[in-house]
């Protein structure tokens, strides 16, 4: 039964992710965290383990998530049921509906779904940013529990970061960014 | 991705032009689901039909299922190591960096209007309420999303309707 749940839960994940990658997190936080398959901090992991591996973050996720609930038959499970909807909306598309997309009232749609994306996702980064800064054990119900050097490192990469682009006139890579910070990390928390 | 999806179907193998492709990316953006698994799918059906859509999808979802399932049997016992864990604890923060500059990235991206400014505020608001509040809801996201893209059909019949007038 779990297996079933797993694809479904990614069926849907994989239905209603408008626009790439990081869209997917405020649900897959919604779907899988609260079910308890992954906990917060795993998942937060996950997403810098999925950056510095190739291929897709939903296919990442979907195996890795998978892989901790249902062994190899959940990770085949949910990552086919990640893809699906792709596959089947894509080939009606391509097969019959080309114009489709050019529709006013899909136009119309795909325009408000992006402002509500872009909310989630910044309401994602903020609350994961409080748990890891502010909320130690994880919820922000509980005390709060400040984690100091986690607030000096993510304030000196900010500096860094905006430094590197005045001088360099483009933004630091999501790779660079990653490498730093974990060797700051090994540095400041060990 | 996108420079390699154009290098490997367009150069290498000549099966889809220059131009279509970004037509296909462009698709592949506003439909639902992964970009990049829509792209594969889009090709693999231009190329070869149905089989194609479905072995080009499997082949794009191969190495990435083979390669996070070995880490993920590493990534428990990987943890406990206090290396493992003060590393992670860095990559945290290099994670939170990455969701804040998708999102001003996104923005700038997006030619968003006033009533589209006013809906992500909603959204903001609503969704950070939701997790400082005891309750636990799974369908929050999924429903803000059908809500926007409700608001999105209503505004378009109604400016048809004014256009008519």
């Amino acid at each position: 039964m779990i297996l079933f749940e797993l694809f479904y839960t990614f069926f849907l994940i994989g239905l209603f992710t408008f626009g790439g990658g990081y869209a997917m997190i405020p649900m897959i936080q919604e779907q899988v965290v609260n079910k308890g398959w992954i906990s917060e901090t795993a998942l937060t992991d996950f997403i810098a383990i999925s950056e510095a591996t190739p291929g897709p973050f939903a296919i990442n996720i979907a195996t890795f998530v998978g892989n901790s609930v249902g062994n190899v038959g959940g990770a085949l499970l949910a990552t086919l049921g990640v893809i699906l909807p792709s596959l089947i909306i894509i080939i009606i598309i391509a097969a019959i509906l080309k114009r489709f997309i050019k529709n006013r009232f899909v136009q119309g749609a795909l325009k408000y779904v992006k402002p509500v994306v872009l909310g989630l996702i910044l309401s994602t980064a903020i609350t994961i940013c409080l748990k890891v800064t502010m909320f130690q054990n994880g919820s922000l119900q509980s005390s709060i529990n400040i984690d100091k050097k986690s607030i000096i490192l993510l304030v000196m990469m900010i500096g860094f970061m905006l430094i590197y682009k005045q001088v360099k006139k483009k933004s630091l890579s999501p790779l660079k960014i990653l490498g730093i910070c974990g060797l700051l990390g090994i540095i400041i928390f060990i | 991705m996108i420079p390699l999806i154009q290098d490997e179907i367009c150069n290498k193998h000549k099966w889809i032009s220059e131009e279509e492709i970004l037509d296909i990316i462009a698709i592949s953006e506003t439909t639902p689901g992964p970009i990049a698994v829509n792209a594969a799918t889009f090709v693999g059906y231009r190329v070869a039909g149905v089989l194609g859509a479905i072995f080009a999808t499997i082949g794009l979802a191969i190495p990435s299922f083979v390669i996070i399932f070995v880490i993920s049997f590493f990534y428990k016992d990987f943890i406990k190591i206090k290396f493992f864990d003060a590393l992670f604890k860095g990559l945290k923060i290099g994670v939170i960096l990455l969701l804040f500059s998708a999102v001003i990235r996104l923005f700038k991206s997006f030619k968003i209007n006033l009533l589209g400014i006013i809906i992500f505020a909603i959204v903001l608001v609503v969704s950070i309420v939701f997790s400082f509040i005891n309750i636990t809801f799974n369908y929050l996201s999924l429903g803000l999303i059908l809500a926007g893209i409700f608001t999105g059909l209503l505004i378009t019949a109604l400016s048809k309707r004014r256009e008519n007038k």
